[in-house]
């Protein structure tokens, strides 16, 4: 087993691992952080979207260990006590999920985006969040939701 | 049944509210099926079959068994014997018996005290297996000679002389079509097909089981029916349906493909061997390997018109593939196949046909969305050459209230023209194409349903309520329910909260399928909330000491109904929930039924495509959903089921397949080789809610989730088959296969 320090939603975290065990096992079986999801387990999907050092990164392709000293974000850390970000506010508000399984990985995603291109344009949006699937919508409302957010963001910059 | 129809103005039914579970859903708190865990929890893992058919000489577990931390390892022994039927077929195809029959059949399973050992362990088991000659391909299956899936499995539907993979047949139209082609002025046949596709949700299935000796059992996991759960667990492990609670959890997509049951008596039998809890997630290759793709399809349309565009007649044969068990949706196909058009003369003709593939699964408007691709690709073609708009020609043969329906009964109200009107209106239709781009339109049909339905609402101390119902939400019903009880209440939105009980809280809810949920529950909803107005009615009523009859309900207070009732002050709710305990006890409204009113649905798809023809690659630049939702309860959800349906039939038909090797092994069981549409591949999703009030509920909804689904391949094929100049007959339509097509044209 492998001692691994880290540092998740900017709190400090340990666990004990098995050298092969995935960053997305150990958030979801050892820290109970259960937001990031396994979709497939090859990096295809984006369900299981963290970042590593603010970089968005497949949690099931980044091995536990990778983690020691570094800093991991998850969806449970996007709002801020009971003010949800706005990216989770434009979510909810234009429907943009249906089923909501890969809402964590897309909301983990899109905040990275945002904090990179402030105002991105729809192509930009799209390309971005081409590795995170969504069966349910058809993309419309969530692209429309980053967009809104980002909007919304900027005004209040 | 007839309901009171609401014919005032609508407070909350037609508004935007947020979604009751926004906030769990986009904090990650939301618990879907592989989230649960419980104390002392074993990791689960099924072996399953490499080869498409196998004999079974043999599994040794010794090696397993003696791994570190392996606490239990069940073959089919371990399940109920001397099953017959339907509950036969699902335990053979939950884990096999003498035969393995698909690749990734499963034939035994383990559970440890960790997934890496219990993975590490599977590699142990050792499968002796005696290999079979196989067939993956549905006209392959039909033909003499063909390697035969399992003797006898056909039913007495299928006529003599045929192959026994062909294990159902169905038949129904009227008139003569011999007559009426004979009347045409162009008939056109045509041969289409169709590949398996996966429903691809995105959460794989997962539960958590527990099960004593004593055949008490708990189960939680990622379902559209957990009351079919239990049920089907019962029975394959030889309990009471009573013993076993069944608990939903969110589900992270289904579109049919949740209402089987594949791993859940697995994880059961596992827990009361080792006796304690099981989780088992599917990993995603063991989802596309093992569980419910679409069926493919192989289909014979003709169709004749008269060159002022009346069809003549049509008939059709519709070849449906569904895996090694039968179940293929094939007269669903041969009924949608037709049913947009008032045809005099017309025939469909459907077989199911056995194959060594996965048992299909019900995906969204199971079999009606292939045959919307061979008839609307025929029908496209005879308006192409005969210089008629394909929107008056669906004008004109459309199906309308009272005509006769192409698989037997007169139409009861239906919104087709209206969608098609509406399409013809949309500024979609009138927009100049882009040199090079194709415009596509197709119509679409589903049946809805409506089922087992029971719900309970009951009332708090402070005048709210809790609604409980029993159909899982898949894609934001929680709102409608909410929105619904609020409106016939009288109270706000916010005041009702709406849960989704497990087994041993409610009556029997069938599955959350066939658009079923706004359309049934919705309506059990109204009926308990009315349920519960009358019990307020008569609190009132004792209170004031008149006659319940002379106390009306409005606004979320009770009023004496006229001037003879006496002057009262109005009660309102929350005066009334306040007292409850005093006169008379708590109250609940209920309502138990099997609602057989759904309205069928129709739409009208529009869609613009571009072909790169160097690459052979597509592009859908524009697409417009025009649907009749009989009432849309909350308009952005009935919008979203629009769009998902639509960017479903853009991946089936351009990317979509289940591709099988000559050693009936399929060779793209992950989202890199099965490639489902990304948010890059997709432009924005227009769409227009038609309204054509189904009378069937109180409110004129209709169902509205698979109708999306029916007119997208069509459409998309009509679009590229006119970008390109050459007609596309076979889905997927991937560069290869438009590039094929092109060079095909040229020669």
């Amino acid at each position: 087993m492998i001692h691994v320090n880290t540092t998740v939603n900017g709190d400090p975290a340990e666990f004990l691992c098995e050298p092969r065990e995935t960053l997305l096992d150990a958030l979801r079986d050892r820290l109970d952080l259960t937001g990031a999801k396994e979709g497939c387990g090859t990096g295809d999907c984006g369900a299981c979207t963290v970042t590593l050092d603010g970089r968005p990164v497949c949690s099931c392709l980044v091995l536990a260990a990778e983690a020691d000293g570094r800093e991991v974000g998850t969806v449970e850390g996007i709002a801020r006590g009971e003010a949800l970000h706005p990216l989770q506010r434009k979510f909810i508000e234009h429907a943009a999920l249906q089923c909501g399984i890969c809402t964590p990985g897309i909301l983990v995603a899109a905040k990275a985006l945002l904090e990179k291109t402030p105002d991105p344009s729809e192509t930009e949006v799209r390309y971005w969040l081409a590795g995170n699937l969504c069966r349910c919508t058809g993309y419309d409302k969530i692209i429309r939701a980053v967009m809104d957010a980002a909007a919304e963001m900027r005004e209040n910059a | 049944m007839a309901f009171d129809e609401k014919t005032g103005a609508f407070k909350v039914v037609g508004t935007r509210p947020d979604r009751p579970d926004g906030v769990d859903k986009v904090t990650g708190r939301a618990r879907f099926g592989a989230d649960a865990s419980a104390p002392g929890m074993l990791h689960a893992v099924i072996i399953r079959s490499p080869h498409a058919h196998a004999r079974i000489v043999k599994i040794d577990t010794s090696k397993a068994e003696a791994a570190k931390g392996v606490k239990a390892v069940v073959t089919r022994v371990d399940f109920a014997a001397g099953l017959k039927g339907e509950p036969w077929n699902i335990l053979e195809n939950v884990i096999a018996g003498d035969t393995a029959l698909y690749d990734g059949h499963a034939v035994c399973a383990l559970a440890a005290t960790s997934l890496l050992a219990a993975k590490d362990a599977a590699k142990l088991v050792e499968v002796t297996y005696e290999v079979l000659p196989h067939v993956t391909d549905v006209d392959a299956a039909m033909q003499d000679g063909a390697p035969v899936i399992r003797e006898g499995a056909a039913d007495s539907s299928v006529p003599a002389g045929m192959h026994p993979n062909v294990v159902r047949y169905h038949e129904s139209g009227h008139g003569d079509p011999d007559e009426g082609f004979a009347e045409a002025d162009l008939v056109i046949e045509d041969h289409f097909v169709t590949e398996a596709t996966h429903q691809g949700y995105i959460e794989p299935h997962a539960c958590l089981a527990t099960l004593g000796g004593d055949g008490r059992g708990e189960l939680w996991c990622c379902t559209q029916g957990h009351w079919n759960v239990q049920k089907v667990c019962a029975a394959l492990l030889g309990i009471e349906t009573s013993k076993l609670r069944v608990a939903a959890s969110e589900i992270g997509g289904g579109f049919g493909g949740k209402t089987a049951v594949f791993i859940e008596p697995v994880a059961l039998a596992l827990s009361r061997k080792a006796n304690r809890p099981v989780k088992l997630v599917m990993p995603r290759a063991d989802v596309f390997r093992a569980t419910g793709p679409t069926a493919s399809t192989s289909m014979d349309v003709r169709i004749g018109m008269k060159k002022d565009g009346t069809i003549t007649a049509a008939s059709g044969v519709f070849r449906c593939q569904g895996g090694a068990f039968p179940g293929a949706p094939m007269e669903f196909t041969a009924m949608c196949a037709f049913a947009p058009y008032n045809l005099k003369h017309v025939r469909q003709v459907g077989y199911d046909v056995m194959t060594n593939r996965p048992k299909q699964a019900a995906y969204r408007a199971p079999g009606s969305p292939m045959a919307a691709f061979a008839v609307e690709s025929v029908i496209d073609e005879l308006c192409n050459r005969l210089e008629l708009d394909p929107i008056e020609v669906r004008l004109k043969n459309a199906s309308r209230e009272g005509t006769k329906a192409s698989f037997g009964p007169k139409w009861d109200r239906i919104g087709l023209v209206e969608t098609l009107e509406a399409a013809k209106a949309h500024p979609h239709y009138a927009a100049p194409l882009a040199p090079g781009a194709g415009r596509g339109v197709s119509c679409g049909f589903w049946f809805n349903h409506g089922g087992e339905t029971a719900v309970q609402l009951a009332l708090s101390e402070d005048g709210t309520v809790q609604l409980s119902v029993g159909t899982p939400d898949i894609g934001g019903s929680r709102a409608s329910m909410c929105m619904m009880a609020a409106e016939e209440l009288g109270i706000p939105y916010e005041d009702v909260r709406t849960t989704i009980a497990d087994t041993a809280t409610l009556g029997y809810n069938e599955i959350s399928h066939g658009s079923r949920v706004t359309y049934a529950s919705g309506l059990a909803t109204i009926e308990a909330a009315r349920d519960t107005i009358r019990k307020l009615c008569r609190r009132s009523a004792d209170k004031w000491g008149i006659d319940p009859e002379a106390v009306e309900w409005r606004d979320g207070a009770a009023y004496p109904a006229g001037p003879n009732a006496g002057d009262h002050d109005p009660l309102p709710i929350r005066e009334i929930a306040r007292r409850m305990g005093r006169t008379g006890g708590p109250i609940v409204g209920h309502y138990e039924a099997t609602p057989e009113g759904a309205g069928v649905s129709f739409a009208t798809h529009i869609v613009d495509a571009e072909v790169d023809r160097e690459t052979g690659a597509t592009k859908v630049t524009r697409y417009t959903v025009v649907q009749d939702a009989g009432k849309a309860i909350h308009p952005t959800y009935v919008e979203g089921q629009y769009q998902g349906g639509a960017a479903q039939g853009i991946g089936w038909a351009l990317n979509e397949e289940y591709i099988y090797g000559a050693d009936g092994r399929l060779q793209n069981a992950g989202f890199l080789d099965y490639r489902i549409p990304v948010a890059s591949d997709l432009p924005m999703i227009d769409t227009v809610i038609v309204e054509v009030p189904n009378p069937g509920h109180p409110y004129g909804v209709r169902g509205v989730g698979e109708t999306s689904i029916c007119p997208p391949l069509a459409a998309i094929a009509n679009a590229v088959s006119n970008a390109a100049g050459v007609r596309m007959r076979q889905l997927p339509m991937r560069p290869s296969r438009i590039l094929e097509a092109l060079e095909g044209q040229g020669s």
